[in-house]
């Protein structure tokens, strides 16, 4: 059940431009969370909160790592704060990723840029059930890179560059049928990309994780819907998702 | 005695606060953070006559003290609404307020009917003023004699009390006011949000989808007290006051300015026990400034 908690920071690092990895520490959020799940973060003196997704979590250590963009300044100034500081966050956030129940020997996770977080603590989570991980992650450039080491812990990791500037040159999709087989697929990213490997990959079953600007974050103000297939349906992305079934909503 | 109670028209309520239409949908999720008997009342999100799906999103973005949103109405139709929502809210004791939209005054008429079949509904809010649909809403609201005929309309059937929800898109607020109350309005909401652009650098459009959105938040109290302070002047119904709320300082200074009633809405969204703060902190707040009860503050401001 998400709560209204308070964490406090443990570290703050710039691991790649523009591109921040914190680890907090709360004792419930640390025990409660799941894959997929996010947190949804105050920024003092700013209106609405951030919802900011779960890279990894520590039960032990009880701490959370968070992932995030500097792309204005809420986030800047959440990435300005200092260990020992502590903000206020609503979580755990959202429905993570299902992986009770699934059979599948082989996984794919396809992340794009700040997409990539969640599909990490996903991705340690699986391998937990001794599946085979193949990672195929994108980025805009070399300078965006991040976790690359991590996921190679996981299994076979491929990285791919818009500009080819790291990696393989292209788009996820395009890489996607080096990545070999695979029975079930988990990817986040922006919109297109999503859009794109659900396309590619119609005849395989996957999950995917959708991002849009939230109000409330608690399924209240209906600012982050998605369309379903049904007519006039709708799921809310920050509290039916932001995790679905590939043909669960229509991108 | 309790300081904080206060009665309106169909309304008697335990305390002076309650959450803003379209910031609270219809209380379940906030019901899992807090129990809804402590709020004063509820305003639920717009019901239209059919279901709408609303606006592409974006829907929201923020802004300096505040937010813009573009949610476009979106619900799943009055007798849904009246099927699965009030029942639930029903369960809590506090007031029910139903806020009624539509395009066309036939569709108001609809909506405030079904509303008036249930016994679990106290008071009714017209919106005249959504300012993020094409047709109706704002149209209603933005001129004295269509928002004077579709209140006429909703009155007629209606016998639950009408409150009237004003927009601040306008020259002339007391002018509006003026309308409904001749129109038969048992009370005024005032104020619904200012419509207001945001363009994002890197894409050089406006970031909300729907282009336009209406700006809500602490950037515009000081429009919300000024609009009460001028309206309370001239009409003698009361006002149920919103706008950019996150204290019971806020509380206190809707009062002074004639409110008899305050709703919370976009500091929901930051803090979901907002309202059970307010309401818990307010009469230390009045005692501080040297009230003894809600009712005694009101208008107090107006010189």
């Amino acid at each position: 059940m998400m709560k209204k908690e308070n964490v406090v920071i443990k570290s703050v690092e710039q691991i790649a431009l523009d591109t921040v990895e914190m680890v907090v520490k709360n004792p419930y959020i640390s025990q409660k969370a799941i894959p997929g799940q996010f947190l949804h973060v105050s920024v003092e003196g700013h209106t609405l909160r951030r919802p900011i997704s779960i890279a990894d979590i520590n039960r032990e250590n009880k701490t959370i790592t968070i992932l995030f963009k500097m792309v204005g300044s809420g986030t800047a100034k959440l990435a300005a704060l200092n260990p020992g500081m502590s903000f206020d966050v609503l979580g755990p956030s959202g429905n993570g990723f299902q992986t009770e129940g699934n059979e599948s020997s082989t996984i794919l996770l396809i992340g794009g840029g700040i997409g990539v977080p969640p599909l990490y603590y996903l991705g340690k989570e699986l391998a937990k059930q001794n599946k085979e991980i193949i990672s195929v992650l994108g980025y805009q450039t070399r300078a965006n890179v991040f976790s690359e080491e991590m996921f190679r812990r996981l299994g076979k990791t491929f990285i791919v560059t818009n500009d080819g500037s790291y990696g393989e040159k292209g788009f996820v999709t395009d890489v996607i049928q080096k990545a070999g087989y695979f029975d079930y697929y988990y990817s986040c990213g922006p919109l297109p990309m999503l859009k794109a490997v659900t396309a590619k990959l119609a005849d395989k079953p996957g999950m995917i994780s959708l991002e849009e600007r939230m109000g409330c974050g608690v399924g209240a103000c209906m600012a982050c819907v998605i369309p379903t297939d049904s007519e006039g349906g709708y799921k809310k992305i920050c509290s039916d998702g932001p995790v679905f079934h590939t043909q669960e909503v229509s991108l | 005695m309790n300081n904080l109670a206060i009665s309106l028209p169909g309304l008697e309520l335990k305390n002076p606060i309650m959450p803003a239409s379209g910031c609270f949908a219809f209380g379940r999720e906030y019901s899992e953070f807090y129990d809804l008997s402590k709020l004063g009342a509820i305003i639920m999100k717009a019901a239209t006559g059919t279901e709408r799906f609303g606006n592409p999103t974006p829907r929201v973005a923020e802004t300096a003290s505040g937010m813009l949103n573009a949610i476009g109405l979106q619900n799943p139709g009055v007798e849904k609404i009246i099927e699965k929502e009030v029942p639930f809210l029903a369960q809590y004791d506090t007031s029910i307020i139903a806020n009624v939209a539509g395009s066309t005054l036939e569709e108001y008429e609809k909506v405030a009917a079904a509303f008036n079949q249930t016994d679990q509904v106290q008071a009714l809010e017209l919106n005249i003023s959504c300012p993020n649909v094409k047709e109706g809403g704002i149209q209603f609201g933005t001129d004295p004699f269509m928002a004077a005929k579709v209140t006429e309309t909703v009155k007629k059937a209606s016998k639950l009390p009408v409150y009237v929800k004003l927009s601040p898109n306008v020259t002339n607020i007391t002018d509006m006011a003026k309308a409904v109350e001749s129109a038969g309005a048992d009370g005024l909401s005032m104020i619904n949000t200012l419509t207001g652009m945001q363009i994002h650098l890197p894409s050089r459009k406006p970031l909300i989808a729907n282009k336009t959105g209406g700006l809500s938040g602490p950037a515009i109290k000081p429009v919300a007290i000024r609009m009460i302070y001028e309206v309370k002047q001239h009409v003698s119904i009361p006002i149920i006051g919103m706008g950019g709320v996150s204290n019971a300082e806020d509380v206190l200074e809707f009062l002074l300015a004639g409110a008899s009633a305050v709703a919370v809405g976009t500091a929901n969204f930051n803090n979901p026990f907002v309202c059970p703060e307010i309401i818990d902190s307010l009469p230390e707040t009045l005692n501080r400034y040297g009230f003894d009860s809600v009712k005694d503050a009101i208008g107090k401001g107006i010189m």
